[in-house]
């Protein structure tokens, strides 16, 4: 039996130690928000925050999370209300496929909490994730409307 | 919070609403079946007013959509057009997909299901409108016998229906009443100038869910006691299964089954992913792969090499006599350009979750092609198609990629073996990058000839390359000859005609087919043939001691030049631009749309490119969703810049050589390029916006770059290229 704090809630499961964060998320704890795009650290889909940092989860094995504190974007809006980054991601209709997005909102969260008031070159750096659709100038965009917001 | 399971209400909510719909429709089931047993309460009996349109006592409009909704907008415009007719509030509009069995129940009442060709709004357009303006009319009648005044005098606006009288109703009280009249025979649509929700820059209907983590793609799709399966097939395409060892794995954690399909592919299902993926990865497998395994890419470039100067090939678009004019032609250029193979790479790797009996066979999955779904299901399972049905996902990126069905055969193939048993078929990553149907790879040679006052007399384009219908769908060859070669080069028509007037003209392909499958990829032959004819112009103007511009100008016919003079204007080409930034140009017909880009590039002394601003032009003729086509427009530079700086499939050994995103590089958000989108419709047609600004990113920017450096990159991606100067 394994456990892991994952959105506030400690949650039991069985697993093999060796599985990635992102398909124990996915597979034993349905939260599927969560993406696989490569399972190589290059994309970003898998995005979530370990103690705040955005972590690519498909790189981190189950048995090295320990008791730090796993946030997925299920616990952005969990309350009802969508955050001031999602709100701003909305009013700029972001998402074209989405299926990046959630990585992007994960990683641009942890981003605006370590600098709330991003520079263009603070976006480059921080948010290396792929999308295929080519969102980046909303998602660059939006990222500046929440930091104003 | 609480956490969601797979089945819990938050994640359900897109099947809820569909299952609802199934409910409402009556008499048949419309959409998915419920994979858990509670349906929503609010599951009334509503009768659609007709295929297009169900509207709610609650005044909630559902607009069904046959075409797929991949990230391009399209249901979101549809939507509008209907509303538009509909007259209805636009708040109020939901949507659904129709599943393709319900489709061939009702006579294709929906029509082709096909999302592909920038095509999903400029064909279903008419029949779509038609749709929402009988409703409205039967809306508007039902309202009218009510009040007992004639139809004629009654108005409809934002779901309200009103009499001068001062009487007024809403849609959601006469829907019942005008879901029992015969439909109109006809209706008159509105004149584009007078519409309200159509043309207007709307947010898409599809947003929160995917912000939120809430949008459920295939793979993410759970069923009661569902199974989870990955696949490896034999790594050259047209290989063989020689053997396997199930016994090393079967004892593995999770492991349901291990099996062969096909004669060239192991499948092992299990109880997860991770645990599929793991033992999938231990098992022994031997592959028998012939000659193929001879196959390099410095043979395929061999084979197209040759082509170049064949003596035969299929003639596209012929003008006078061009050997002749450029053989006595005062001065003649020549150059020689290649295009590799690319990947899609979309965002989600291929997936579909199937479930068989000896009864039934249904499919859940992101597909470009619901109906092509059904009959690959049908044909894997041994089915009649009546017997089986695919229920549409929204895709994690389509590209052309989830037009081809290969991998529904697959998941039925391996649901095949488990009756009863929903099973979901996850490619990995690597799997996804080495089994596409890959952008055809082709050379080209142009040849020119000027006349002493620089004006070109005479041109030869000479492509020779693989044919995407002679891999994927032969049987629409024209005596031999793939038509869909010279798009944007095609001497009439209104899908891709070329714009340059040039007195003696001939536009040939030799047809050269390596083994690796080809296809569809966003753009698809626009890409490679911009990139020839809109370099080579360049070259052209310069060797004419010409401005790129002026050049281009005296030989484009009125909407070709409309559109390129649009997007130079609006990036101040010809302008003084900051000391080290160039532009280059260029511009295609493709999808029905005219479309042309300006790149303003710099290359630094160490060779450094960088791509500042891209401004685009567009004319689709009508507009329906502004805000969406300049989000099609910056996305086609982000797809269309990847592939120019890295895309790149070569081949080893038979074998696709790039496996994941560590050696199939793509732009990402530093590189990206400020994109300005200007629009000029015409509002005399209606032209696609997915495709084909896609081909003139390469293009413009190889341009930019010569300007910049002197050099002629002739051979892509840019990433092999050197640009410092003298190097
Ligand atoms: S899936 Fe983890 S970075 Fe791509
Ligand atoms: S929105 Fe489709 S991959 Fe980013």
């Amino acid at each position: 039996m394994a456990v892991l704090n994952v959105n506030g809630k400690s949650m039991n499961f069985t697993a093999d130690p060796r599985t990635p964060l992102l398909w124990v998320l996915r597979e034993q704890l349905g939260l599927t928000g969560t993406k696989y795009g490569c399972g190589i650290a290059q994309c970003g889909s898998c995005t979530v925050l370990i103690d705040g940092v955005a972590t690519r989860s498909c790189q981190v094995p189950l048995n090295s999370v320990g008791n730090r504190k796993v946030m997925t974007i299920e616990a952005l809006a969990a309350s009802g209300t969508l955050t001031k980054l999602q709100e701003a991601w909305v009013k700029l209709d972001v998402p074209q496929c989405g299926y990046c997005q959630s990585g992007m909102v994960m990683a641009a969260t942890a981003l605006l909490a370590a600098k709330p008031q991003p520079t263009d070159a603070d976006i480059d750096a921080a948010m290396t994730n792929i999308c295929r659709c080519g969102t980046y100038q909303q998602v660059r965009e939006a990222i500046h409307a929440a930091a104003k917001a | 919070m609480t956490i969601q399971t797979p089945l819990g209400r938050a994640s359900l909510r897109r099947r809820n609403f569909l299952v609802s719909a199934a409910a409402v429709a009556g008499g048949f089931s419309l959409g998915m079946r419920l994979p858990v047993g509670d349906g929503p309460a609010h599951a009334a009996q509503v009768k659609e007013l007709n295929a297009w349109v169900v509207i709610h006592p609650d005044d909630k409009v559902v607009i069904r959509i046959a075409r797929s909704e991949m990230g391009q907008g399209t249901l979101t415009g549809l939507c509008q057009l209907v509303a538009e007719e509909l007259e209805c509030d636009w708040k109020n509009v939901t949507w659904e997909y129709p599943t393709p069995g319900e489709n061939l129940k009702r006579n294709r009442v929906w029509k082709n299901f096909s999302t592909g060709g920038s095509r999903g709004i400029r064909e279903s357009q008419q029949y779509v409108r038609e749709g929402g303006a009988m409703a409205r009319q039967m809306l508007i009648a039902a309202a009218a016998a009510d009040w007992k005044v004639p139809a004629s005098e009654c108005t409809a606006s934002n779901s309200v229906i009103s009499h001068p009288s001062g009487k007024k109703t809403t849609f959601g009280a006469v829907a019942a009443a005008a879901a029992q009249l015969e439909p109109p025979k006809e209706v008159k649509l509105k004149d584009p100038k007078g519409w309200k929700i159509a043309g207007k820059p709307v947010n898409r209907l599809d947003t929160v869910d995917k912000v939120t983590g809430k949008q459920i793609y295939g793979i993410d799709l759970t069923l009661p006691g569902m199974l989870v399966a990955t696949v490896r097939a034999c790594p050259v395409i047209g290989g063989k299964l020689k053997s396997f060892d199930a016994g090393r794995v079967e004892k593995m954690p999770g492991v349901k089954k291990v099996f062969a399909i096909d004669g060239n592919a192991v499948i092992v299902v299990a109880d997860t992913y991770w645990n599929a993926r793991t033992a999938l990865a231990a098992l022994p497998t031997e592959w028998d792969v012939g000659k193929l395994g001879e196959v390099q890419t410095e043979t395929i470039n061999a084979m197209l090499k040759e082509g170049l100067t064949a003596t035969e090939a299929f003639v596209g678009n012929k003008v006078g006599d061009a050997r002749t004019a450029i053989d006595g032609a005062a001065k003649k250029v020549e150059a020689t350009y290649s295009f590799p193979y690319q990947h899609h790479v979309t965002m989600e790797p291929m997936n579909a979750t199937a479930r068989y009996t000896p009864e039934q066979c249904e499919v859940w999955c992101g597909t470009q092609n619901g109906e092509a779904a059904m009959a690959a299901a049908s044909e894997a399972s041994g089915l009649p198609v009546a017997q089986c049905d695919v229920h549409k996902l929204l895709l994690g990126g389509g590209f052309g990629r989830r037009g081809r069905a290969d991998y529904v055969r697959q998941a039925v193939l391996a649901a095949k073996q488990l009756p009863g048993t929903p099973v979901k078929l996850i490619w990995s990553r690597e799997e996804d990058m080495t089994h596409c149907q890959y952008h055809p790879t082709t050379m080209c040679k142009l040849t020119g000839g000027l006349d002493a006052q620089g004006n070109l007399v005479g041109l030869h384009m000479r492509i020779s390359g693989q044919s995407i219908l002679a891999s994927l769908l032969p049987q629409n060859l024209q005596n031999g000859m793939d038509p869909v070669m010279f798009q944007g080069l095609a001497a009439s028509g209104v899908e891709a005609a070329y714009g340059y007037t040039v007195p003696n003209l001939l536009i040939d392909h030799a047809m050269r087919n390596p083994h690796i499958t080809a296809g569809f990829w966003r753009g698809v032959n626009t890409n490679q043939n911009a990139v020839y004819m809109e370099s080579f112009m360049d070259e052209l103007a310069e060797a004419a001691g010409q401005d790129p511009l002026a050049f281009r100008l005296k030989i484009l016919k009125p909407k070709w030049a409309d559109v390129l003079k649009a997007a130079a204007d609006k990036a101040g080409y010809g302008k003084p631009l900051p000391a080290g930034h160039f532009h280059g140009i260029a511009q295609v017909m493709g999808y029905g749309s005219y479309v042309a880009g300006v790149a303003e590039v710099s290359v630094s002394a160490d060779g450094m490119l960088k791509i500042h601003k891209i401004t685009a032009a567009t004319n689709c003729g009508h507009v329906v969703n502004p805000a969406q086509i300049e989000r099609q427009v910056a996305g086609s530079f982000a797809y269309g810049l990847s592939a120019a700086l890295y895309g790149e499939i070569t081949v080893k050994d038979g074998a696709v050589e790039q496996t994941n995103f560590d050696s199939y590089n793509m732009l990402r958000i530093d590189e990206m390029p400020k994109v300005e989108t200007v629009l000029v419709p015409t509002h005399d047609f209606w032209g696609g916006v997915g495709e084909p600004t896609i081909a003139v990113a390469a293009p413009a920017v190889l341009n930019a770059i010569a300007k910049a450096t002197g050099k002629r990159v002739r051979n892509l991606p840019l990433m092999h290229h050197e640009l410092k100067k003298g190097a």
